[in-house]
């Protein structure tokens, strides 16, 4: 019996070995942290075909990609708080807008975002623009679907990181081809009102 | 100058058939079929009566070009069974390195393209895109 039980024991402390090093693991930046595009164009690939599959309309795959977009959005969020040095979390609009330009795109796609703006219509639209989306680079929209954007992803990571900013806003993409940027993607986020009013009391308090 | 590009899949049905110039016959989609079938079964016959060959040599034994007065067809097969085609003139000896570079863009602009599914014909804008630059260069 004895023996019995401490074969069993001898059985645990192995399982709970591997587990060990996988949680001391560093955190910090490694190296080798790149995964090459191509790898990650298949595995894109595969995810939008697998959500295809199990949705039943554009709307839907958009909303779908959005909401895989989120939970990466989320981690990468959790990461960059922790490997970045000179950040710090932001809970202004503007700084949040920023922070998403440049830390976040820098870090997942080794470049800053092309453009940042506000919508001249509505005061609570921001758009983000990138001329050449990395993940999006060997997708060509049939022209049945023409008004899907596989850019929802990208949406999906800007709404979460948006959301763990305190600046919760709707977050949506848009394909705007144009001269030589036949995949230039319009990231645009409509912010709450609750935010939009609390930027207000936060400027005329000052 | 390349005149045309034909893909052929790896059972013998056209994937993608493009002209790029005026002087090459225009064939209808269906003329354009039978190329491919007719062009697969012989690309077979043609690898089956090949003597062996050793070593890296034993692979693409098909027909590799074929020359007429006015034209040369070059043929590049990939390891999966792909056929590249590429119909053009006098000019160039083999075309194996440019056909090569359209199995590259095949690679890059079909298969990893969500909306394409294997072994149907081929429509994506990026793909016709890079593949006319790739023409044009030659």
């Amino acid at each position: 019996m004895a023996t019995q039980a401490g074969n069993l024991l001898k059985l645990d402390t192995r399982v709970s070995k591997r587990s060990n090093m996988l949680l001391e693991q560093s955190t910090a930046k490694p190296r080798r942290d790149k995964v090459g595009l191509g790898t990650f164009a298949f595995l894109f690939a595969e995810i939008i075909r697998y959500s295809q599959n199990r949705v039943l309309g554009i709307q839907d795959l958009e909303a779908k990609m959005n909401e895989i977009g989120k939970r990466v959005g989320v981690r990468v969020f959790e990461l960059l708080m922790w490997r970045e040095k000179n950040v710090h979390r932001e809970t202004r609009v503007l700084q949040t807008l920023v922070f998403i330009n440049t830390v976040v795109w820098r870090a997942l796609f080794e470049k800053q975002a092309d453009s940042l703006g506000r919508s001249t219509e509505n005061d609570d639209e921001y758009m983000i623009t990138d001329n050449e989306p990395a993940v999006l680079k060997y997708i060509s929209v049939p022209k049945e679907m023409s008004s899907f954007s596989p850019g929802a992803f990208l949406a999906g990571i800007v709404e979460a990181i948006a959301e763990c900013c305190q600046c919760p806003a709707r977050v949506t993409s848009h394909l705007v081809p144009a001269e030589e940027m036949p995949l230039k993607t319009v990231i645009l986020l409509k912010f709450d009102k609750e935010v939009m009013e609390r930027e207000k009391r936060l400027e005329s308090g000052k | 100058m390349i005149h045309s590009v034909f893909i052929i899949n790896r059972s013998g049905g056209l994937t993608y058939n493009k002209n790029y110039t005026q002087q090459v016959a225009q064939l209808t989609s269906n003329e354009a079929l039978i190329f491919a079938g007719t062009f697969h079964g012989i690309h077979a016959l043609a690898s089956r009566i090949s003597p062996a060959l050793k070593g890296s040599a034993a692979r693409d034994l098909g027909i590799q070009t074929i020359d007429t007065k006015g034209f040369r067809l070059h043929c590049f097969q990939t390891p999966t069974g792909i056929k590249f085609i590429a119909v053009a003139d006098l000019m160039h000896a083999s075309l194996a390195d440019v056909l090569s570079k359209a199995y590259r863009l095949y690679c890059d602009y079909a298969l990893k393209n969500p909306f394409y599914n294997l072994e149907m014909p081929i429509r994506s804008d990026m793909f016709d895109a890079m593949l006319l630059e790739l023409v044009q260069e030659n």
